[in-house]
């Protein structure tokens, strides 16, 4: 990517390094097994996350987990899973390279958004995910300040998210 | 846009999060060869087209992905309530006294 960040006064937008990202699908009532397999213990109500240095994970269903990890850390999370694979029945899909991250920051990050999320902003709770859309495109929208926002969509849908929020930040940028 | 609450997040969202699935409550036969070609053609095309309150299946597709149930105002487009799938059609009586 030659420009990855397009940064203004008010907001900026960034493509973000990569990550080890899976997708968990378990019964609530086995959670603590994914907890202990995971080193984290994952929340309960959908749109509700929990960090712990840099693993985080983000209820997105009512049997469905977003879980990130450092990329160094992948091959590992999945061993753990696997390993309780056979007592408690769950899959634990690898999304890394699914999904381009984009950070958006500042300000207005709130006023970019509305450019193409329907939802109201203002309640998605700090340190909260949820999925959603973005202009007809599927996203994971996580909140991880009052105005610092990452959107993860899917890499062909990518051209399109992070060029209109591109375009929407230039129009901010010079009042219109 | 119309507001619809999904009874799995339990939240108020926009239409653009769902997609619509089609009139609620109707059973796949258990054993469909043993129907006639006309009860067979019931199942699959047949629908009550209801003016009024009608229960119809929705997806928080762009959410949390699951169905669910929902009553709606066909000649107003007002959602009346939303349950989770499997669970009985509310009963319109307890609705209104309810509000
Ligand atoms: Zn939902």
């Amino acid at each position: 990517m030659n420009a990855p960040v397009t940064s203004f006064d008010t907001v900026s937008v960034t493509v973000l390094p990569s990550v080890a990202r899976f997708n968990l699908r378990i019964a609530p009532a086995d959670l603590s097994v994914a907890s202990a397999a995971f080193g984290l213990t994952l929340p309960t109500k959908i749109g509700q996350g929990a960090q712990s240095g840099d693993r985080a994970a983000y209820c997105i269903g009512p049997d469905e987990w977003l879980l990130h990890a450092a990329e160094a850390d992948q091959q590992a999370i999945v061993s753990a899973f696997a390993a309780v694979r056979a007592d408690t029945a769950h899959s634990l899909v690898v999304i890394s390279d699914r999904e381009m991250t984009i950070g958006i920051d500042g300000p207005d990050a709130l006023a970019l958004l509305s450019v193409g999320c329907p939802i109201d902003l203002s309640r998605l709770p700090i340190g909260g995910a949820k999925r959603t859309v973005f202009d007809y495109a599927q996203v994971m929208l996580i909140r991880d300040a009052e105005d610092a926002f990452r959107v993860e969509v899917w890499r062909s849908y990518f051209p399109h998210v992070h060029g209109l929020l591109e375009i929407a930040a230039r129009e901010l940028t010079v009042g219109l | 846009m119309l507001l619809i609450h999904c009874p799995y997040c339990d939240d108020t969202l926009p239409e653009l999060e769902f997609a619509y699935a089609g009139e609620a409550h109707i059973d796949r036969p258990a054993d469909p060869s043993k129907l006639t070609d006309e009860e067979w053609r019931d199942f699959l095309f047949i629908r009550t087209n209801v003016k009024g309150v009608h229960a119809e299946r929705w997806r928080h597709i762009n959410g949390c992905g699951r169905f669910f149930n929902a009553l709606r105002d066909t000649v107003s487009d007002r959602f009346l309530t939303t349950y989770k799938a499997g669970e009985a059609r509310p009963d319109m009586q307890t609705l209104e006294a309810a509000e």
